[in-house]
């Protein structure tokens, strides 16, 4: 703080013993089996792209910090997690240099200009991922299947290698649970593992860092519309970045409501979004968008579900 | 006030783009490539010019009632002679440039001009000022599409009208498309004010 004596801070403004170095460094310990599920299926390629994200996120933040006269805060670990965030929703075979770029996009487009942690209105991850995919459209949607092999789809398919979703979006094909389930398909490095990310999701969950708010009212959305589509639910919450969306990004204390009933408003907005644009839109996924338009809307939803004061006199008319 | 203050504010000091904001619809469709902006800052600077000069002559007889329509009706007859010109001359220019062209009758920067400069100053000032203004312009689009045409399509300075293709400085596949898309039109010229802005106020502090 500057000593001026005045301090602004955006919210929230009750403080607590929790420090900002230990939620993040939790986060990054919550990813590790993300991260990990990536490096068994795609190799250490995944390993590379989460090592350069984190180290240019890192650069970005301090170098610009430092650029500009503000104190350095690489220290409370957000750059690493958004570094390693957007590793793991980037597919294993982009170019290094790429993922690279989105992460300096990230924390310098995202988030600094906006004025660090704390103020920025999108999360960094998702603007990064989502630049990427506006810039290197090609790079960005060539997947891979993990090394092993996937029998369920007709030859000349797996040769293009597609995701679970563009599968069955463009061919009608479902891929079996188990293997949505286990991580074996293809997709961004750590999107693809649902038990890793629940994992870690409980682990956030037992030290308190997240509640169930967002992510139970976000996944239920998207099971019950795509029910009412006569779609399969499970599918669809199974596929894709939906888990690793609703449980680590749509979390994001910066970009979501503050509000109980604001989160479980935000979380529904995120579902209603990711079935549309599943469904009906030019994407085969949708949760980056949704979950970055939702973004654009907290402080909306917050305005309007202030909870109830009590205890004050009734304003008479 | 001089003839060479009048003519040199326009490029740094009251840079239409990048100090008043004016013009900004053209800026961001239009700044794609160098050729494009200079192309267009060269038909904006021919109306500029034209427009001031003449309702600087014309200042003392319009009622300043309808000025804004006599404005316009100098300024379309402006537009629709460099409209002609490029269509004959440069016709794939005049193609990318497509309703932009047509637009400067409504562009700001052209419409402020006169109201705020040319309705009220003699013709030899309104002559630097329009000279001035529009070669603000066009150094501003020139240097924004510069930016955008490398990083959005690898090459610099390609002129489909004479059939050069410009000079290649990286394959296009590596380039980032969404820099030539509209949301790379507004971060770009973000980041460039943002960077003129800092740049004049450290030479500010430097003075004081």
């Amino acid at each position: 703080m500057d000593g001026t004596g005045l301090i602004v801070s955006s919210s929230p403004h009750q403080r607590a013993a929790v420090s900002t170095p230990v939620i993040m460094s939790d986060v990054v310990l919550a990813l590790m089996p993300a991260a990990l599920a990536g490096v068994w299926f795609f190799g250490l390629r995944a390993l590379a792209m989460m090592v350069v994200c984190v180290a240019a996120a890192v650069g970005t933040e301090a170098g610009l910090e430092r650029l500009m006269g503000k104190p350095v805060t690489v220290g409370d670990y957000s750059a690493v997690v958004a570094g390693l965030l957007l590793a793991l929703v980037v597919p294993p075979d982009l170019p290094l240099w790429i993922g690279a770029a989105g992460a300096v996009f990230a924390m310098a487009i995202a988030k600094f200009i906006f004025g660090g942690l704390g103020q920025n209105i999108f999360n960094p991850a998702l603007i990064g991922r989502a630049a990427l995919l506006a810039s290197w459209p090609v790079f960005m949607t060539r997947w891979r299947w993990p090394v092993f092999q996937a029998p369920w789809i007709p030859a000349f398919d797996a040769v293009s290698s597609a995701t679970p979703l563009a599968l069955w979006k463009l061919g009608g094909i479902k891929t079996p649970y188990l293997n949505l389930f286990l991580g074996n398909v293809a997709g961004s490095i750590g999107e693809t593992s649902a038990v890793a990310i629940l994992v870690g999701a409980v682990y956030l969950l037992w030290r308190g860092h997240i509640s169930l708010r967002i992510p139970v009212s976000f996944i239920g959305t998207v099971a019950v519309l795509a029910g009412l589509f006569h779609q399969d639910p499970l599918f669809h919450v199974l596929a894709g970045g939906l888990l690793i969306g609703a449980f680590f990004m749509a979390t994001d204390y910066v970009t979501s409501p503050v509000t109980p009933k604001g989160q479980i408003v935000f979380g529904i907005g995120c579902g209603v979004l990711t079935v549309f644009i599943r469904l009906y839109g030019g994407y085969p996924e949708g949760v980056c968008y949704a979950i970055l338009i939702m973004n654009a809307a907290t402080a909306l939803i917050d305005r309007y579900t202030v909870p109830r004061k009590f205890g004050e006199v009734k304003k008479v008319a | 006030m001089s003839f060479t203050s009048q003519l040199t504010k326009g490029l740094v000091k009251e840079n239409p783009t990048f100090r008043i904001l004016l013009g900004m619809c053209p800026t961001l469709a239009v700044s794609l490539a160098i050729s494009n902006g200079i192309g267009m800052g060269i038909a904006a600077t021919f109306v500029l010019v034209g427009s001031n000069v003449i309702v600087s002559m014309l200042r003392n007889v319009i009622p300043s009632k309808i000025r804004i329509p006599c404005f316009i009706v100098v300024i379309a007859s402006f537009v629709t002679m460099v409209d002609l010109v490029m269509a004959a001359f440069v016709p794939k220019l005049h193609e990318v440039l497509g309703i932009f062209i047509p637009l400067i009758v409504v562009n700001c920067i052209i419409l402020a001009r006169a109201e705020a400069f040319a309705s009220k100053n003699g013709v030899m000032y309104s002559l630097a000022d329009g000279i001035g203004m529009g070669l603000g312009f066009t150094l501003a689009l020139t240097g924004l599409s510069a930016i955008r045409e490398l990083l959005g399509t690898g090459t610099l300075l390609a002129v489909p009208d004479f059939g050069f293709p410009g000079f290649k400085i990286f394959d296009r596949s590596l380039a980032a498309v969404m820099v030539i898309l509209p949301p790379g039109g507004f971060i770009t010229l973000g980041l460039l004010i943002g960077l003129l802005n800092s740049l004049t106020r450290k030479k500010r502090k430097a003075h004081a």
